[in-house]
Formats: structure tokens, C-alpha cells, sequence
């Protein structure tokens, strides 16, 4: 148990090292300067821009070699510090995104879990239930397909525009500041239905399809049929089926829960949602090296910390992997 | 009588017409008796095994009726099936070593199990160990997972789980081809104890292995594309057979004593026909050697000496003159 959890965690750590590098990199293949996109916005005479220029590239660490910024990055990264924000200058990025962060966790852990689990249910259901099978599964084939803003566009329309019963853009009415009363809760509730109706849906879509697919999979598998020989009702062989054919939707759910640090960019964008995909969209448009960075770790961080809680999830779900632990295949 | 089968028919459906996998088997399997069913691959023994217990789609019930103990089993109706599952019926499945749910432990699957089934497990648990010890397994098994058996503990874990309610009919489905020749033996060995210590009242045993049979069967039902062929006790089977058929495959069985670098062993000549559209009349027709223009009739299954029954023109015609 201590060695699998060892060489876990050794691959985890090694992964996040290069992970971080890459994230650190790739805004830097961007053509173009942060500084000059920043003192563009700004029109000022051509001297003054030059001392600014020379202020803010030493402000920002980038007057030294780049090996020298790598470095500083690490070394300021284990202080807990991620820069400033050029963007949104000059407050700091960890400022920007914990800002960010609620709003995202908010609008996609309900969307997923729920999605997961109604949608699991829902297809396990459905399996080898004709008139579901024949009925509802359709939609579910049409819902997994829709594009997520396509939809969000679409729900936008219907109970933003024509009826008129949702607002569509914001996480709160753009009239209140955020302060702990019911009228800005029921606010924040009010705009937070749309973006998470159109990801719930095209979710829930999925994971029904899954299921269904899995699940009669699992019903044809010899233990099921060995079941059904001994009179074992329908309830019995079907629970059982379940049980092992959640095993990849787990993964399925790790994967998913690793990035709700990276907000649904699309929706976010479609409902003007302040979550951090919003937050990347402008970070890239502005060459925001720092805000880039800080938003790309918390994608990093949070896959390999959903990834790791699966890990132990399927320690105690499937047996099999408890044996493997002793193994080399581990 | 524990068993009667009539005209029992079943079809595969695909998309291609039926395959007519199982045609008309009547036959009866006594009070203690272990019958051996026995045939090449694809002859209908599974079809039939599997369509007195679980008759699921692509199969198709045609017609038939089948009474255990003097009672109509609704083969046909799956839910309805599952009163006699397990307490009068039972099967020891070809797929023993996958037979059991990797996820569950299976002491807890067991008791799962029997509950849905209306046993209390507690109650039922001392015998469950006491058989355990019958099959040389330890009780721990009951807090494994079946991936931590081998496929031989998996095999008795499977035989022992099916018959605890003590059915009145046993199907074991080809329990020992996935075994070694030492592992058979003590296999088949427990099925007859089983039988001697009234855990089973009879027994079906399908296997194309008619070694096994000779060892531990009281009869022997040979079958030939889905067709009932001959059934008779093991010693005429093996040492007078009737249906040609039934001559050729034991002809073609090797023998102690002979040499068969000196002389080739024999088969059968031919393969079996397709069942999606076999010939009509007797299915053995074109490979057999006595075959004549009677045989493009089906053969009755008839009992032409005491519990020796055939289905061949021909033996019909040498018994009528003799």
C-alpha cells in the first residue's frame, strides 16, 4: 500500500514539475510584448513611453535572461507567488483568481456531480427498457452532441430574451455589489441557472449514454447470466451490473472534476459569467504571461488532485487494484 | 420420474432465417440418474441444457413441454422461471471461472443472493460450510474476491453455490474441459458424491468427452446436429451402440492396446450440416454409411429395448425382422 502510494505520488510530482514548465513556456512563444499591448492602450508621447516601458519591464521581471526568469518564476511560485496581473494591473494574480474561483466552483460542481450521478442513474435505468431505450435515449444522443454554448446561446435566447424569466449575463444583478443578503443570494441564484442548465444537460447526456452502453455490456457478462440461471430477480443482476460498469465513469468524473479550475470557457463567455475560463479568454487576448500562468497551475493542480482522489476511490471500489498494488504492474 | 422432456423445439433467430439448433428432443432422465449428454461442437447440447433453464433471446422456444417432478416448468416465460431456478433447477455454467462478480466479495454475493431469493443465509450458512469442506475449500474463500482463487477453487466455489438449495435437477455445462486430467477426475468425482449424498437428485452432465462419461454416468444421450441420436445406459453405449452415428464416434475413440503408429485412428468422414438450413429427414444422412430413401423422413426417438432408445430407420427395420 505505502510503495503503490510512493510511486503515485513520485509520478504526480514529476508530472506537475513538467506541467508547470510547459505552462510557463508556452505563453512565452506568444508574438508580441505584454508591456507594449499594456502602454498601447495607454496614448502617451514616445519619451514617455520609453521610461514606462523600461519601468514595467523591470516591475514584471523580464529585463533579465530567460533562464534568470524560470528560476525567479520557481522560486517565487513556492513563496505562493504568481506576479502581477498585467491585465488587470497591478493587482496580484492570486488576487484575480481566488476572485474567480467561487464562481466556478459554484456553477460547475453542481453541474457535474449532478449530471454524473442523475445521468448514470438515468442510463442504467434506460438499458434494456424498450420504450426509454426507444425514447429518451435519442435525446440524450442529441443533447451529448450539442456544443455547450450553442445550447447556452439557445437557452439564453428562450428564457433570456423571449420569455424574459432568467438574465443572461453576470453572476449577479449588475445593480448589487457582493454582500451577504438574500437579495443578492436570490440574485446570484437567479443568474446562475442558465450557464448551469446548459452544462448540466449536455453533461447529463453523456454519462447517460455511457451508462446505457456499459451497462449492457456488463448484463451480457457471465456473472450476470450465472445470476439470471439462479433466479436472482432483476434488481439483483442489475445492481451488480452497475456496480462494475461505474468503474470508467469514475475516471469519467475524475478527469471532469480536474478541470472546473479551468471553468467552462464557452459557457462563461456565452453568459459573461466572471468564472476563470472567462479570466483565461482575457488573459490570452491581453498576453497576460502571469495571469496565464496562474490560471493554467490551477488547471495543473487541479487535475492531478482529482486524479489522485480517484486513485484511492478505486482502491476501494475495485479489489482488483488492491491486488496490483503489490505487483510491479501498479 | 424427476425429468420429462417432449418435443421439446428451439430455435437461434438471426437475421439470416432460424438456425434449428434443437429439433424435437423428447427424452426422460430417472430418480438419481446422471446422465451424460454428449456430442461434437455444435451439435445443440448447450441449446438444449440452456433452454430448460434460462431460455433467453437470440433463442427462440418453439414448442415442447418440460415437467421436473411432476411438474410444468414454463420454460418459455423467463420471469415465471424464476420460482424453480436455483431450488428445483440448477446449472454448473461452461463459464464457471468467470461465473462470479469480480467486485463483490463471495460470501457477501452469496448472501445477496439468497436473500433476493427468500433463504435466510445465516440459517443456511453452516451447510454452506460444511460443503465447503466436501470440495477441499477453505472457509476463507467467503471473504475473497473471486480474482484471488484459482480456476479450480473458482470451479468448486461455483459447484458448491449452485447446489445449496439441493435441486432436484443438476445441468453441469462442459465443467471439465477447462481442467487438467487430475483436476477432472476429482471434479467429476464430487458431482457423483454429490448425487450419493442427495445434494442433487439427478443429473445432466454435457461434455464432449466421452472418457469422462464412461466414469461416472449411468446412461449416455448422444446427440447429432440438434437431433437426439441415441440414449441408452453407458455399458451399451460404449460396447453396443445402435445408431450408426453413435458406432462411428465410439469407433473413432482411441483404444488401449492398439498402436496407432501401426493403424490410423478412424474418424467420421463429412462434417455436420449447417442448422440454418439443415437437410431434411435424418440430419446424419449424407455422412451416414447404411443411409437409405426412408431416411429422408425424421426418424422417431424410439425406445426399442428396455431403456434403449434410437432414432434410425434402419435398427427400426433390423428390430422388426428379428
Amino acid at each position: 500500500m505505502r510503495r503503490y502510494f510512493g510511486r503515485k505520488l513520485l509520478i504526480y510530482i514529476l508530472t506537475f514539475f513538467l506541467a508547470v514548465t510547459i505552462d510557463w513556456l508556452i505563453p512565452r512563444f506568444m508574438p508580441g510584448n505584454p508591456v507594449q499591448t499594456m502602454l498601447s492602450r495607454a496614448a502617451l508621447r514616445a519619451e514617455a513611453v520609453e521610461v514606462m516601458y523600461g519601468y514595467y519591464t523591470r516591475a514584471f521581471g523580464l529585463d533579465v535572461p530567460i533562464w534568470q526568469q524560470y528560476l525567479n518564476f520557481w522560486n517565487a511560485l513556492f513563496h505562493g507567488d504568481l506576479g502581477t496581473s498585467v491585465y488587470m494591473f497591478p493587482q496580484p494574480v492570486t488576487k484575480v483568481i481566488m476572485r474567480a474561483v467561487p464562481y466556478d466552483i459554484f456553477l460547475l460542481l453542481p453541474a457535474i456531480l449532478l449530471s454524473w450521478y442523475a445521468g448514470n442513474h438515468f442510463g442504467a435505468f434506460a438499458a434494456r427498457t424498450k420504450w426509454l431505450d426507444n425514447t429518451i435515449l435519442p435525446v440524450g444522443y442529441i443533447l451529448t452532441a450539442t456544443p455547450y454554448m450553442w445550447l447556452g446561446i439557445l437557452l439564453a435566447w428562450v428564457f433570456g430574451i423571449v420569455l424574459g424569466v432568467f438574465p443572461i449575463a453576470g453572476a449577479y444583478s449588475f445593480a448589487l455589489r457582493p454582500h451577504l443578503s438574500w437579495t443578492f443570494i436570490r440574485s446570484v441564484l437567479h443568474h446562475w441557472f442558465l450557464p448551469f442548465a446548459s452544462l448540466f444537460l449536455v453533461m447529463f447526456g453523456g454519462w447517460a449514454i455511457g451508462m446505457r452502453n456499459m451497462i449492457i455490456y456488463e448484463l451480457e457478462a457471465d456473472y450476470s447470466h450465472y445470476l439470471e440461471a439462479l433466479g436472482a430477480p432483476r434488481r439483483l443482476v442489475r445492481k451488480y451490473a452497475f456496480r462494475n460498469a461505474i468503474l470508467p465513469q469514475i475516471t469519467g468524473l475524475a478527469l471532469q472534476l480536474g478541470v472546473i479550475a479551468a471553468g467552462a470557457l464557452v459557457t462563461e463567455v456565452v453568459f459573461s459569467y466572471p468564472g476563470i475560463g472567462y479570466l483565461i479568454l482575457a488573459a490570452i487576448q491581453n498576453q497576460d504571461y502571469f495571469l496565464i500562468q496562474g490560471c493554467f497551475l490551477f488547471i495543473i493542480i487541479g487535475v492531478l488532485l482529482a486524479n489522485f482522489a480517484i486513485d484511492i476511490a478505486y482502491v476501494i471500489v475495485d479489489p482488483r487494484t488492491r491486488l496490483g498494488m503489490t505487483g510491479e504492474a501498479a | 420420474m424427476s425429468l420429462q422432456v417432449e418435443n421439446l423445439t428451439v430455435y437461434y433467430q438471426t437475421l439470416r432465417g432460424d438456425v434449428q439448433a434443437l429439433e424435437s428432443a423428447t427424452f426422460t432422465v430417472a430418480d438419481g440418474e446422471i446422465m451424460g449428454l454428449a456430442g461434437e461442437s455444435g451439435c445443440g447440447k448447450t441449446t438444449l441444457a440452456h433452454s430448460l433453464i434460462r431460455l433467453t433471446p437470440p433463442m427462440r422456444f418453439v414448442e415442447g413441454r418440460v415437467e421436473l417432478d411432476d411438474e410444468e416448468l414454463p420454460v418459455w416465460d423467463m420471469e415465471r422461471m424464476n420460482d424453480f431456478r436455483f431450488k428445483k433447477i440448477s446449472i454448473i455454467p461452461q463459464y464457471a471461472m468467470n461465473a462470479m462478480n469480480p467486485t463483490r466479495k463471495i460470501g457477501k454475493m452469496t448472501s445477496e443472493l439468497l436473500e433476493s431469493r427468500k433463504v435466510d443465509f445465516k440459517a443456511t450458512l453452516p451447510e454452506l460450510k460444511r460443503r465447503l469442506n466436501l470440495v477441499e475449500l477453505s472457509h476463507d474463500v467467503l471473504n475473497m474476491y473471486p480474482i484471488e482463487l484459482s480456476g479450480g477453487m473458482k470451479q468448486r466455489m461455483v459447484m458448491v453455490l449452485s447446489t445449496l438449495m439441493n435441486p432436484s435437477l443438476l445441468i453441469a455445462d462442459e465443467v471439465t474441459s477447462a481442467l487438467d486430467v487430475s483436476s477432472q477426475k476429482a471434479v467429476v468425482e464430487m458431482l457423483v458424491g454429490f448425487r450419493d449424498r442427495g445434494f442433487v437428485k439427478s443429473l445432466i452432465v454435457i461434455t464432449h468427452d466421452i472418457s469422462i462419461l464412461y466414469q461416472i454416468a449411468d446412461s449416455i444421450m448422444i446427440m447429432y446436429a440438434g437431433q437426439l441420436a441415441e440414449k441408452a445406459s453407458t455399458e451399451v453405449i460404449i460396447h453396443a451402440p445402435r445408431h450408426p452415428y453413435t458406432k462411428l464416434l465410439i469407433a473413432s475413440l482411441p483404444k488401449v492396446g492398439v498402436k496407432y503408429s501401426e493403424k490410423r485412428l478412424t474418424g467420421i468422414p463429412g462434417s455436420p450440416p449447417l442448422l440454418l438450413d439443415p437437410p431434411i429427414g435424418c440430419r446424419f444422412r449424407e455422412r451416414c454409411p447404411v443411409a437409405f430413401e426412408k431416411c429422408l423422413d425424421v426418424p422417431p426417438f424410439i425406445e426399442i429395448e428396455k431403456d434403449h432408445f434410437v432414432a434410425c430407420w434402419k435398427e427400426f427395420e433390423k428390430n422388426a425382422q428379428a
